[in-house]
């Protein structure tokens, strides 16, 4: 099972700032093993970020993405104690979700 | 020919243009983009990890780490990791904390330490070492350095340390004090503390485990050690060896009252 995400969720404004930590190997498929063989492509391919249950962004993720990827973005109009829902899926079908409340 | 020795002289002047540009200002650029990544530093995936591996009961006996005297009693964490390496009187030896780690996962997970200390690093349970490590360095981010020198064993080690420290050596003749005995060296882009006193000991000392941006690992000072020795062409010294920890004495003490920023972000 994939390891935990980290997301902090901050009101800034009228908006809140949510920044996420995902643990994930993020392999291009490009990389060789000591043993000169490719190593399989493995990387997240869907994002889902949902606020209070509805879904507010979909991202579609390739290779390009760093390793233990980072990602910001604002939600607009929530407010402290709204319930923030990350999910991913990769491309071999294991998927993480977690959830923050905006403080 | 005239119009070539022209264009050239452009491109001689252009080159010096972006030389003096990056020597001026490379230092700062390299700390503006540590800021930027810091605010995301994945370290703190490590120290989710490590904490759920404190608590969780692993290894043959089924048990947690949660009896493990790091140095303030069984259990105690927060405040450990400045006060290490330091002397066990249940191991009889110095120790810093992935090899006291280590001993915790013996004794009472019943893993096999030998066998922990020859596996490769970021690899099995040295990975787990390493994310535990993490999370106890976390735990005393913002206190000051303070390893004790009282016992016998602890003040050998220092002196240990002090001589590997300026032990020259390899094919390349050089020690850890060609580069890290002076004030204001650099390898390429990066600052080399100068780790005999304060601030650079303190720094250098109170930064590791680190995530290193470049290869997305994170590091604990073993491999930390362990890789300087590789670049001065000696064979690793090996797992939690009383090399490695003398050496990590001999830094933790030149830093005392320098302040513990681990996890930290690394290039």
């Amino acid at each position: 099972m994939a390891d935990p995400m980290r997301i902090r969720a901050q009101v800034a404004g009228g908006n809140a700032t949510v920044r996420v930590l995902m643990a994930h190997e993020m392999e291009t498929g490009l990389r060789k093993d000591a043993a000169g063989k490719t190593i399989p492509a493995w990387h997240i391919s869907e994002v889902t970020a949902t606020h209070n249950g509805k879904t507010v962004m979909t991202a579609e993720w390739g290779t390009g993405v760093a390793k233990n990827p980072f990602m910001q973005f604002t939600i607009k109009g929530a407010k402290a104690g709204d319930k923030v829902g990350i999910m991913w899926k990769d491309n071999r079908g294991d998927s993480r979700s977690d959830e923050a409340t905006v403080s | 020919m005239q119009r070539n020795a022209l264009i050239f002289t452009g491109l001689l002047a252009s080159l010096v243009g972006v030389t003096a540009w990056a020597q001026k200002s490379a230092t700062d650029g390299i700390a503006e983009y540590r800021a930027m990544l810091a605010d995301g530093n994945p370290a703190e995936l490590f120290e989710a990890k490590g904490e759920d591996l404190w608590k969780q009961k692993r290894g043959p006996n089924k048990a947690s780490l949660e009896r493990c005297d790091l140095g303030k009693g069984p259990g105690v964490v927060k405040g450990a990791f400045v006060e290490l390496p330091r002397y066990f009187a249940d191991t009889k030896k110095v120790q810093d904390l992935e090899a006291r780690l280590l001993s915790c996962m013996e004794t009472l997970q019943g893993f096999n330490a030998a066998e922990i200390a020859k596996t490769p690093f970021g690899r099995g349970e040295q990975a787990s070492i390493t994310a535990l490590a993490t999370w106890v360095a976390g735990e005393s981010r913002g206190l000051k350095f303070n390893l004790p020198q009282d016992h016998v064993a602890e003040k050998t080690m220092y002196e240990v340390g002090k001589r590997l420290f300026f032990a020259r050596g390899g094919p390349h003749d050089f020690a850890c004090a060609s580069c890290h005995g002076e004030e204001g060296k650099r390898i390429r882009l990066q600052d080399l503390p100068k780790l005999t006193t304060n601030p650079g000991a303190g720094n250098g000392f109170g930064a590791w485990p680190a995530y290193r941006v470049s290869n997305g690992q994170m590091w604990g000072m073993q491999l930390r050690l362990n890789d300087c020795y590789r670049q001065q062409r000696f064979p690793y010294p090996l797992f939690a060896s009383d090399a490695t920890v003398a050496l990590g004495v001999y830094l933790g003490v030149n830093g005392k009252g320098g302040e513990s920023i681990a996890p930290a972000l690394k290039r």
